[in-house]
C-alpha cells in the first residue's frame, strides 16, 4: 500500500541534487540574459514607483517610500522568479522537453525530480533577491549587515511559491492557465501582503486575509531585516512559510505521481 | 566501463548452442539467477480500455527478447510497467530480483532506457548529455569523463562530442540516446522502437551496436515494427494485440509454425480474379490491398498456372516474420 507511494517521495536526501545541477549547467548557458531579465522589471517598478510615488508620500512607517518599497520588491521578485521557473521552465521540462521522462528511467524518483526542481527554482528566487537587495544597500535604502539575515527569508519565500506553483503544474492542461494563477493570485497577493503599501492601510476584513496569504509572511520577515529593525513573531512567519511549502510538496508530488505515472 | 566488458567477451550464442548439464537440482536455483523480466498475469487498464491483457512472459538473462504488435498493442506501456513508471492493477512483475513497480528504483539502477520519443537535453552538447545523464545515477563528473570516450567510439560519435544535440541527424540522435542508456552498464537494455525513422545505413550501423551489446551478455528487450529487425535481432518474439499475447517463441520457429511454405506474391492485375484462379492450388491465399499473397507448398504449380498472363508481377520467395505479422494481426488495417 504504502510502498505504491514512494515513487512520489524523494529517495534520499541528495538524489535531486542531480536536477539542480542540469538546471544550473542549462542556465549558465544564458546566465548574463537570465539575470538581466528577472532583475529588470523588480528595478524599474523599485525606482519608478520608488521615486515617483516616493515624492508624493515621503515617508512610510518612519523611512522613506523607496525604502520601504525596496523589501516588498525584494519578496515579490523572489516569488515571481520561483514561479516562474517552475510554470514555465519545469512545465517545459515535464511536458514538451520530456527531460522528466529521460530522468524518471533513471535511479531517481518522481519527489527526487520534484525536490530537484524546487530547490533550483528557490536558487533563481535567491538570485533575484539578493540582486534587489544589493542594489538597494548600495543606493543607501537598506542596511549592508541585513543580508545575511534576508537571504534566508528569500530563499523560504522562493521555495514556498516554487511548491505552489508546482500544484498548479501538477493540474495544468497547458501554459495557458498560468495567467490564472497570476491574475487571481499572485497578483491581488501583491497588493494585499504590504509589499506596496503597509497592510495596515486596508480594511480589516482584508487585513485578516492578508494574514493568511504566503508572501505578507516573507515580507514581515525581509522587511525589518533589510531595514536592520528588530522582527516580531519569527517562528510564526517561518513556520507558516514551512507549511506552506512542506503541504505543497506532498500534494504536488501525488499529483503529479498520477498525472504522470498513470 | 565498456573496457571492462569487453576484456571478458561472453559468446551468447556458443552459450545458447553448448547449454551447461544441469542437474535437476540446480535448476531452482538457476532460474531465479537468469530470469531478467518476469511478467505474470499483468492487467493494465486506461479508463475502460484495457491496454495490457493477463500477460505473462518471461525475459532470460542474455537474451534478446521482441515486443511485435500494431500501433497501440501495448508495447510501450510494457516497457512503462517494467520501469515501473506505470503500476498494473493486477498481476505480478519482477525485474532482476526486484519487485516492480515497489522496488523499481533499484531494478532501474541496473537499466538502460531508449524511449520511443527521443527525450534528449536539445541545450546541451553530446558530452554534456552524457555528463547530466551520469549524474542521474549518482557518477561524478570523474567517472562520467573516463567512460564517455568509450560510449562515444561506441556510438560512432567521437567528432561529434562537442556539437550539440539540435545538430545531429535523427540517426545520431539515436545512437547518442542508445550511448546515454548505456552509461550505468546496465544489464538489461530497454530498446522502444530503437530505429524507427532512420535510413537503411543507420539502421544497420544500430543493428550492428545492439549485436555487439548482446555479445556482451546484455539482456535485451525490444520493440520494433521491422520485422526484419526481429528476425534478425531477437531469440524470442512476442506477438501482442490488444495487450493479449497471440504468439510466442523464436523467429524461425513461428514462421515454420504460422507459414511454413513458400510464398508467392501477385501484383498488376485483379487480386480476386487471380485468386480465384490459383486457389485451388495453394494452402491459404489471402488479398492486401492490390497483392494477393499465396502460400503454396508447391510454388511450381502456382507459377506455371499464372505464366502466359501478361502485366503481373510474381514474386516467389521463402516465408518470412512479416507473413506471420500480417497472418496474426490480419493483413487489412483496422482501428
Ligand atoms: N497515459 C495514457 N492514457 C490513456 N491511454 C493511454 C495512455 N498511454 C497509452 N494509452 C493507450 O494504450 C494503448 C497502448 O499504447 P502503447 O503506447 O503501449 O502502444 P504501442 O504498442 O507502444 O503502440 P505504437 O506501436 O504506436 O508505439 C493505446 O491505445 C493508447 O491509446
Ligand atoms: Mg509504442
Amino acid at each position: 500500500m504504502w510502498e505504491q507511494y514512494a515513487a512520489a517521495l524523494p529517495a534520499n536526501a541528495w538524489n535531486w541534487s542531480a536536477v539542480w545541477r542540469r538546471n544550473y549547467m542549462a542556465w549558465r548557458k544564458a546566465a548574463l540574459a537570465s539575470l538581466l531579465g528577472n532583475l529588470a522589471e523588480p528595478m524599474s517598478a523599485l525606482f519608478g514607483l520608488g521615486f515617483g510615488l516616493g515624492l508624493m508620500i515621503g515617508q512610510v512607517d518612519g523611512i522613506s517610500y523607496i525604502a520601504f518599497l525596496a523589501a516588498g520588491m525584494v519578496a515579490t521578485s523572489a516569488m515571481i522568479s520561483a514561479t516562474f521557473e517552475t510554470v514555465y521552465g519545469a512545465f517545459a521540462r515535464m511536458h514538451a522537453q520530456r527531460t522528466w521522462d529521460a530522468i524518471l528511467c533513471t535511479e531517481l524518483t518522481l519527489g527526487d525530480v520534484v525536490l530537484g526542481e524546487l530547490a533550483w527554482a528557490a536558487t533563481k528566487a535567491v538570485l533575484a533577491g539578493t540582486g534587489i537587495t544589493i542594489v538597494a544597500a548600495a543606493l543607501g535604502y537598506a542596511a549592508w549587515p541585513s543580508i545575511p539575515y534576508a537571504l534566508p527569508a528569500i530563499a523560504l519565500t522562493g521555495v514556498a511559491f516554487a511548491s505552489l506553483a508546482m500544484v498548479v503544474i501538477a493540474l495544468a492542461p497547458s501554459y495557458d492557465y498560468f495567467v490564472f494563477y497570476q491574475t487571481l493570485f499572485l497578483t491581488p497577493m501583491m497588493y494585499l501582503c504590504g509589499a506596496i503599501f503597509p497592510v495596515t492601510q486596508l480594511p480589516i476584513a482584508l487585513q485578516r486575509v492578508a494574514e493568511a496569504l504566503p508572501l505578507a509572511h516573507s515580507i514581515d520577515l525581509i522587511r525589518p531585516a533589510m531595514l536592520d529593525r528588530d522582527a516580531s513573531s519569527v517562528g510564526l512567519h517561518v513556520g507558516v512559510l514551512c507549511i506552506y511549502t512542506i503541504v505543497a510538496f506532498v500534494v504536488s508530488a501525488l499529483l503529479l505521481r498520477r498525472r504522470l505515472m498513470r | 566501463m565498456l573496457g571492462r566488458v569487453e576484456a571478458a567477451p561472453i559468446s551468447r550464442r556458443t552459450i545458447a548452442m553448448e547449454p551447461a548439464p544441469v542437474t535437476p537440482a540446480d535448476r531452482g536455483a538457476e532460474r531465479v539467477s537468469n530470469v531478467a523480466i518476469d511478467f505474470t498475469a499483468v492487467k493494465k487498464s486506461y479508463g475502460e480500455k484495457v491496454v495490457v491483457d493477463q500477460l505473462s512472459f518471461t525475459v532470460a538473462s542474455g537474451e534478446c527478447f521482441g515486443l511485435l504488435g500494431p500501433n497501440g498493442a501495448g508495447k510501450s506501456t510494457i516497457a512503462r510497467l517494467i520501469l515501473g513508471m506505470s503500476s498494473p492493477e493486477a498481476g505480478k512483475i519482477t525485474v532482476l530480483g526486484e519487485k516492480v513497480p515497489a522496488r523499481a528504483r533499484l531494478a532501474r539502477r541496473r537499466i538502460g532506457v531508449v524511449p520511443q520519443a527521443d527525450n534528449l537535453d536539445l541545450e546541451f552538447t553530446v558530452r554534456e548529455n552524457l555528463l547530466v545523464f551520469g549524474r542521474y545515477f549518482g557518477m561524478t563528473a570523474k567517472d562520467v569523463e573516463k567512460i564517455t570516450p568509450s560510449l562515444l567510439e561506441f556510438a560512432r560519435l567521437e567528432s561529434k562530442a562537442d556539437a550539440r544535440v539540435t545538430e545531429l541527424s535523427g540517426g545520431m540522435k539515436r545512437r547518442l540516446t542508445l550511448a546515454r542508456a548505456l552509461i550505468n552498464d546496465p544489464e538489461i537494455l530497454i530498446l522502444d522502437e530503437p530505429t524507427t525513422g532512420l535510413d537503411p545505413h543507420a539502421r544497420h550501423l544500430i543493428w550492428e551496436r545492439l549485436r555487439a551489446l548482446l555479445s556482451r551478455g546484455k539482456t535485451i528487450l525490444l520493440t520494433t515494427h521491422f520485422m526484419e529487425e526481429a528476425e534478425r535481432l531477437c531469440d524470442r518474439l512476442c506477438v501482442l494485440e490488444a495487450g493479449r499475447k497471440i504468439a510466442e517463441g523464436p523467429p524461425h520457429t513461428l514462421i515454420d509454425e504460422q507459414i511454413g511454405c513458400p510464398v508467392i506474391e501477385v501484383y498488376g492485375g485483379d487480386p480476386n480474379e487471380l485468386c480465384a484462379l490459383v486457389k485451388p492450388l495453394a494452402q491459404r491465399t489471402e488479398i492486401s490491398g492490390e497483392t494477393l499473397f499465396c502460400y503454396a507448398p508447391d510454388p511450381e504449380q502456382v507459377l506455371a498456372r499464372l505464366r502466359g498472363r501478361t502485366g503481373l508481377r510474381v514474386l516467389q520467395r521463402p516465408p518470412n516474420l512479416e507473413d506471420v505479422f500480417l497472418r496474426l494481426t490480419g493483413r487489412e488495417m483496422r482501428d
